[in-house]
């Protein structure tokens, strides 16, 4: 049986024997991306789970050449091997990174938007799992509305986390970015289509890509697809591009499902009142209006 | 090639690079003591439709003669691959050690 997805993308892997959780959803992110990229992708992972589990000397589960960054540095290594391998007159490779959304949307944000401004050549990939995982669940700018975490516990007066996701995807394209993306683990083949797609255009590639880290949102280790087709499917997170100044949906649910069953399966959200859910369904309708008023659907 | 496991060196101080490069790719110890569950495939039931290859977080299903293999060194046990399988081909069963 012929499977096109499959077929499009090697079938070596890249990413092998690392010590992420089982059902990682960060870690299907990293190697779906790199078995597109193929063996000439040189991968910057910053501190973060990827670059945690990823590199054990003398276990070093990267086949493709690899390297650490500094927490915040993803981005401007990412500049600097890519005008390296240029100086030294490599032509076929890939400058790709891998960060956190600790590592993109609050520490690294600086050095990702100075090469943005700079359209260096490089994809830049953010795993987001929605907190800073590795160091054990802190809030994060990209954990969302009422998601309890270790600095942000939820007691009887504050129901987890006050403030609201930033937008990165949106703070990216507002650069006039050549190409950005938003993905979802629970849909590999459209987030296989971008980075693909990514690859092939010059300049400054971003992508945001969900990935559910069971450990951390409290679901079971065999959830991690389900659950992060659900938060698509519930319009909570939506998978779009950003190119030649449009937004465009690429996946369109044709109703929503229950906000609240995604949220109650999780245990960092199992503490929500019906109006903190409220708040969320409200403020995920607001989005799709936005959405319906300014993206090509 | 799939990564293979190599020979684990005793490194002492002397071994380790100074720098901070290594071969890439280059694995000595096996993920399989973690498995609670074991992800078994009934090849009758396989139509070898590549999804679970696809959905697998660490890689470690490939597909020969159009069935499903797993390679039970490196597979967690996470069960995404039997939920994912729509022909319920993956049953998974205890882990006996
Ligand atoms: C400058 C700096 N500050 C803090 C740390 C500690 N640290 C290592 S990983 C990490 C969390 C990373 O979170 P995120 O980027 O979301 O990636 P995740 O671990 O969730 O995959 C932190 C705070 C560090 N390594 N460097
Ligand atoms: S803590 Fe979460 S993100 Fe980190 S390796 Fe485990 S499942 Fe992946
Ligand atoms: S998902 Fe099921 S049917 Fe498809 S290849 Fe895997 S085991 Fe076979
Ligand atoms: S149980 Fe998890 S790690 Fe093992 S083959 Fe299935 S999806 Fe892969
Ligand atoms: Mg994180």
């Amino acid at each position: 049986m012929a499977n096109k997805i499959a077929d499009s993308i090697s079938r070596e892997e890249f990413f092998y024997g690392h010590k992420a959780c089982a059902g990682c959803g960060g870690s299907l992110a990293v190697r779906a991306a790199l078995k597109v990229l193929g063996p000439n992708a040189v991968s910057v992972l910053p501190a973060g789970c990827m670059s945690a589990v990823g590199f054990n000397f003398p276990q070093l589960c990267f086949s493709n050449n690899s390297i650490i960054s500094t927490f915040a540095g993803t981005a401007s290594m990412l500049t600097g091997i890519e005008a390296g391998l240029r100086a030294k007159g490599y032509k076929d490779f890939t400058a790709v990174g891998f960060a956190g959304d600790g590592g993109t949307a609050d520490i690294g944000i600086q050095a990702l938007s100075g090469a943005i401004d700079r359209n260096d050549n490089i994809i830049y990939i953010c795993y987001d799992n929605e907190a800073y995982m590795n160091t054990g669940i802190q809030k994060s700018g990209l954990t969302p509305f009422g998601a309890r975490t270790t600095t942000t516990p939820a007691g009887s007066n504050i129901h987890g986390n006050i403030r609201p996701k930033k937008n990165m995807f949106e703070i990216v394209a507002a650069h006039g970015i050549p190409y950005a993306a938003t993905a979802s683990v629970g849909y590999i083949g459209d987030f296989i289509a971008k980075v693909q797609k990514a690859s092939q255009i010059q300049g400054t590639k971003y992508i945001h890509v969900i990935a559910p880290c069971p450990t951390g949102w409290g679901v079971a280790v065999d959830e991690t697809v389900e659950i992060a087709k659900e938060v698509v499917d519930s319009g909570l997170w939506y998978l779009a591009e950003y190119e030649n100044g449009e937004y465009r949906l690429t996946h369109r649910p044709k109703e929503f499902t229950s906000a609240e069953a995604y949220l109650k399966r999780q245990g960092r959200f199992r503490h929500l009142t019906e109006d903190d859910i409220k708040v969320i369904t409200d403020s995920r309708d607001e989005k799709w209006k936005f959405i319906e008023k300014n993206f090509i659907v | 090639m799939r990564p293979y496991i190599r020979e684990k060196k005793v490194f002492g101080f002397d071994d380790v690079p100074e720098n901070t490069c290594f071969e890439a790719g280059y694995l000595v110890t096996v993920n399989s003591g973690w498995r609670s569950i074991r992800p078994v495939v009934n090849t009758d039931k396989c139509v070898g439709c590549e999804q679970c290859y696809l959905y697998c977080p660490d890689g470690v299903i490939s597909i020969k003669d159009n069935k499903a293999v797993i390679d039970y060194d490196f597979c967690k046990g996470c069960g995404i691959c039997a939920k994912i399988c729509k022909p319920g081909a993956i049953e998974t069963e205890a882990e006996r050690k």
